[in-house]
């Protein structure tokens, strides 16, 4: 039989007839598509018992309400929970991604010693008794040198009781040198303790204003507490108008229902010279001035005198008409209300721009009203035995701070970390001996990142107690990790901007994955194996322990709903609300409404750059995780590299895109160049949160960080941080 | 087929009457032709109804056999007391181990897969992997709430009468995808006599269309039955809660 080729032609259609009509082609078909959806790599979470716990994101100080949804014991996504009073149900990207931070590559898996030189990253695992016991002899000894003082401790916050255990121990120990990492949150309280005599944070009652006049505060771009000033803002586009006061087109300026362009730093002049409409045309709140004010009359002779629209209009650049209608358009709204702090509200500011603006609230009369500025006092329910001190502590705590709060110089101000480094590195004040960082990563948050490396190299000893490979940590000389907030139980007292006194408890979702443990706990060891009044001071067996003793009867409702809400809380009466020695909210006057002065010549460097911020950038002491920095558009950042924005007017022969050299005082970097029209000309404008060198490899290496182009510049009166920009020039790479 | 036929007739009609030994040889191959053909349809039949489902499939026997049908006997709630509901209303599925513990702490009788169990799992605390017939692929969301306490269906109508199994049955587990055969259906042509023969989303969809015809309120698919949403269709009533509108895919898909 002889097999030609028409004959295997026969059997190929024969067989595919036969295939046809076998089930053959329609099941592997739909099998593959179900194989192709479900690749045995694409992580599922398992089957299993599904269920929801209730916590507190603590990612940055927004303080919002959160449900993580479990599969069995994995925590599988985190929502905002609802009937939150911050967030109700709402939650940023960051929030969203924070498994990521639980589950990520990025982790302290176990105490860690270093082996290396600084930064170098090597590290040998130890125990935790052996680096507790490493802690206390070093600490130990320093103390019996009666040197306890020359220990410093650089916490997040120093609200909640992980905050307060640390500034005990601090005290008990012998140091007066705790200190909070800066924000907008210290000028606001300077201002609410100068003009109002209370120790208290502001908050905005946002919800219920109805005319909101920002001076660069990027209101959703992760001022105050992020989430809930999101759902603030889709409320004033319903009922109630934005007008934003930024040199550059944020989101916030593009989204507002008036954007005014102002030369940068002249803000407390815009205010001022509002402040002079209102006085002038009698628009201003009679009976609080009157009655519940002092100083108005050597006030009102200032601005009257010194900030006339029309002169005001030549600083600003904001023309005279505008600061009239604008004037108008505040005190005539019912509920009115200013705020500043600019962008994220990171860089504390000037003073004087902060009194200017929260005088434009008194004028109005809207100091704890609805819609206005509320006194927020400090929560009490921390309410342990005063320290009994050694001689030891008592002879330390008696020191200076070596930041200078609290000093002749700063007399009011109770935390000033941008001067840190430069108090190292000067050697003018005695030296640190040892330092502890938590909840905080001031290598990369710092203006100045070399001086504050420089000063980190002189402390000989480092503890850090991040859960992340961050920068502090990988400049640090031991690492006891802490469980991350989905590990750990911790109040979380008001948050930041919030009108009402509230707790949230955050809980631990899932078991702490790995060797780490609660700085609660660390601090309650290192207390037991001091001895002493130190281990008295802490009678507690865990931390655990003092949370719910602290928390009192408020912990079953803290437990049950994830807050606490004090119902009683009203605003103060005007009668009753100021505690200046006047007993009257207080125009003060403190020196003239100056810009300023940032560093750098304006020959060498014709430009000013600024920093912007982004609700896609984190730019605190946690970094973007992956998922986030995944998101950041490429007129931020292209592929590694970082983006600046120019005024096409500015641009100098940069076309966009070009690569250029970006140079200030204090650093030079490469960067790319974009157009942007919504930039003031004569102005660059770069993105914060990029440039970490530490976490993992998505955040690593791409960008640059803003601190090492910039260095704080001293608020005149409180000795903050009031750097709003610093020159700069381009030039060809 | 009838022109092959024709052909081959002609074929040999020729070759009747002129004898041409080529045209012989040509009727010959045409024949040879006709059996590759035949071999190719017969060969790829039985590859596609007999060998395929074989290579498709593997046999897996479950870690444990169970007895439902003593189980049953045993117990006051019928399925529900082992698969039960929990309190957010979510479906506990296959009961772990924590819930047989209850009674089997120590084995009951002498039935050798009860010892098993007892020192296999029991005892060294291991969860039995049970082998799940009914596993949907991730992208299914399927609430049994919803089907059985507002719907009011019997476990009977997907699941069929598993509880009167006095052996667990072979789990065949599709090499390709990792489901279970039941799935698709003992039948490959895609059958069906009963309802609970196949798990596929046509048949969710024909009984929520039944229903919707029956003027019920649920969620109705569009028709026919693909991923086409009709996005300009209105409900029928303002009964149908969930309809066929742009979502539709999103009841079922999360
Ligand atoms: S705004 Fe802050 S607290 Fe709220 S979810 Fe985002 S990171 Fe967490």
């Amino acid at each position: 039989m002889k097999v030609c080729r028409r004959s295997f032609l026969s059997l190929i259609i024969g067989g595919a007839a036969g295939t046809a009509l076998s089930p053959l082609p329609l099941k592997l078909m739909d099998d593959s598509s179900i194989w192709s959806q479900a690749w045995p790599w694409t992580p599922v979470p398992e089957d299993g018992e599904v269920s929801h716990v209730g916590s507190i994101c603590t990612l940055c100080p927004g303080g919002c309400g959160i449900t993580v949804r479990k599969v069995n014991d994995r925590a599988i996504k985190i929502e905002g929970m609802k009937g939150h009073p911050v967030n109700n149900g709402g939650i940023c990207v960051l929030g969203l991604s924070g498994l990521q931070l639980l589950y990520g590559p990025t982790r302290v898996k176990t105490p860690l010693k270093r082996v290396g030189a600084r930064g170098e990253g090597r590290w040998e695992k130890i125990s935790w008794d052996e680096a507790i016991a490493e802690v206390v002899k070093k600490l130990g000894g320093l103390r019996e040198k009666g040197k306890s003082h020359t220990v410093a401790c650089i916490s997040g916050t120093d609200r909640g009781t992980v905050a307060q255990l640390l500034g005990r121990f601090l005290t008990v120990y012998g140091s007066p040198n705790f200190i909070r990492i800066p924000s907008i949150q210290d000028s606001y309280e300077l201002t609410m303790h100068l003009m109002q005599g209370v120790q208290a944070s502001a908050g905005f009652d946002v919800e219920n204003a109805d005319f909101v006049l920002s001076f660069g505060s990027g209101l959703i771009e992760g001022w105050g507490s992020p989430v809930r000033m999101i759902k603030a803002n889709s409320k004033w586009k319903e009922r109630g108008k934005v007008v934003q006061i930024e040199s550059r087109l944020s989101n916030t300026a593009a989204k507002a229902d008036k954007w005014v362009p102002i030369n940068p730093g002249t803000e407390a002049a815009l205010a001022l010279a509002i402040a002079n409409v209102i006085i002038q045309k009698s628009l201003y709140n009679a009976d609080f001035v009157k009655n519940y004010s002092s100083g108005f009359e050597e006030f009102k002779q200032m601005v009257l005198n010194e900030f006339s629209p029309d002169d005001v209009s030549g600083i600003t650049g904001v023309s005279a008409s505008t600061i009239e209608s604008l004037a108008k358009s505040f005190a005539g709204s019912s509920k009115p209300l200013a705020v500043c702090g600019r962008g994220q509200g990171e860089t504390p500011g000037s003073l004087n721009e902060f009194m200017a603006v929260h005088t434009l609230n008194a004028l109005v009369g809207n100091i704890d009203k609805k819609g206005g500025v509320w006194t927020v006092p400090d929560p009490d329910y921390i309410k342990w035995p005063e320290v009994e001190m050694d001689r030891i502590a008592a002879n330390g705590m008696s020191k200076a701070r070596i930041d200078g709060a609290g000093s002749k110089r700063y007399p009011d101000t109770r935390y000033l970390l941008d001067r840190l480094p430069n108090a190292i590195n000067s050697g003018k004040e005695y030296p640190v001996e040892a330092l502890f960082v938590a909840g905080a990563n001031p290598v990369y948050t710092i203006p100045d990142s070399k001086a504050v490396k420089e000063a980190f190299n002189k402390v000989p000893f480092v503890v850090s107690f991040s859960s992340y490979m961050d920068e502090t940590a990988v400049n640090s000389d031991l690492i006891l990790p802490n469980h991350v907030f989905l590990e750990r139980y911790e109040d979380v007292p008001t948050p930041v901007g919030l009108q009402k006194p509230i707790i949230g408890l955050s809980k631990p979702v899932v078991k702490p994955l790995f060797n780490t443990k609660h700085l609660g706990d660390v601090i309650l060891l290192m207390a037991k194996a001091f001895g002493g009044q130190i281990a008295k001071a802490f009678p507690w067996d865990s931390y655990e322990v003092c949370l719910k003793e602290t928390l009192g009867n408020k912990w079953d409702k803290l437990i049950n709903d994830g807050f606490w809400a004090d119902s009683n809380f009203r605003p103060a009466v005007w009668g009753g609300a100021f505690h200046t020695p006047s007993r009257k909210f207080e125009f003060v006057n403190k020196g003239k409404a100056e810009s300023i002065k940032i560093e750098g010549d304006e020959k060498a460097y014709p430009l000013i750059l600024m920093p912007y911020d982004s609700m896609r950038l984190a730019s605190g002491f946690i970094g973007d995780p992956p998922f986030v920095i995944k998101t950041v558009e490429d007129t931020v950042l292209k592929g590694k590299e970082i983006v600046v924005e120019v005024n096409p007017k500015s641009a100098r022969g940069f076309r966009e895109g070009d690569q250029a050299i970006l140079s200030t005082p204090k650093g030079s970097v490469k960067v790319r160049v974009h157009h942007f029209n919504g930039i003031m000309p004569g102005l660059v404008a770069l993105p914060r949160g990029l440039g970490h060198t530490a976490y993992d490899e998505y955040l690593a290496d791409k960008g640059v960080n803003f601190n090492e182009l910039i260095g704080p510049v001293e608020d005149p009166v409180s000795g903050l941080n009031a750097a709003w920009g610093i020159r700069a020039k381009l030039t060809r790479a | 087929m009838s022109t092959l036929d024709d052909k081959a007739e002609e074929t040999v009609e020729q070759v009747e009457t002129t004898k041409c030994p080529e045209k012989e040889q040509k009727n010959r191959a045409c024949g040879i032709i006709l059996i590759f053909f035949v071999i190719g349809l017969v060969g790829s039949l039985a590859v596609g109804w007999l060998i395929f489902p074989k290579l498709l499939y593997s046999q897996k026997k479950q870690p444990i056999d169970f007895n439902h049908v003593v189980h049953v006997a045993a117990v006051e709630d019928g399925c529900e007391s082992c698969h039960y509901f929990r309190e957010d209303g979510s479906f506990s599925g296959v009961p772990k181990l924590a819930q047989c513990v209850g009674c089997h702490e120590e084995a009951q009788g002498e039935n050798p897969e009860e010892l098993k169990f007892v020192e296999e799992h029991v005892t060294k605390g291991n969860e039995v992997p049970w082998l799940v017939y009914s596993r949907q692929p991730d992208c299914v969301f399927f609430s049994h709430a919803s089907h059985i306490k507002m719907g009011k269906l019997d476990c009977v109508v997907c699941h069929g009468h598993i509880g009167e199994s006095k052996h667990s049955r072979v789990y065949e587990e599709n090499r390709l995808t990792g489901y279970s055969r039941d799935i698709w259906g003992k039948n490959l042509a895609g059958l069906k006599k009963d309802t609970w023969d196949r798990m596929k989303m046509d048949d969710c969809a024909e009984c929520h269309a039944e229903l919707k015809a029956k003027g019920e309120t649920v969620t109705t698919l569009p028709w026919p039955i693909n991923w086409m949403p009709r996005p300009y269709e209105k409900p029928a009533s303002s009964q149908v809660r969930v309809n066929i509108q742009k979502d539709a895919c999103f009841v079922c898909h999360k």
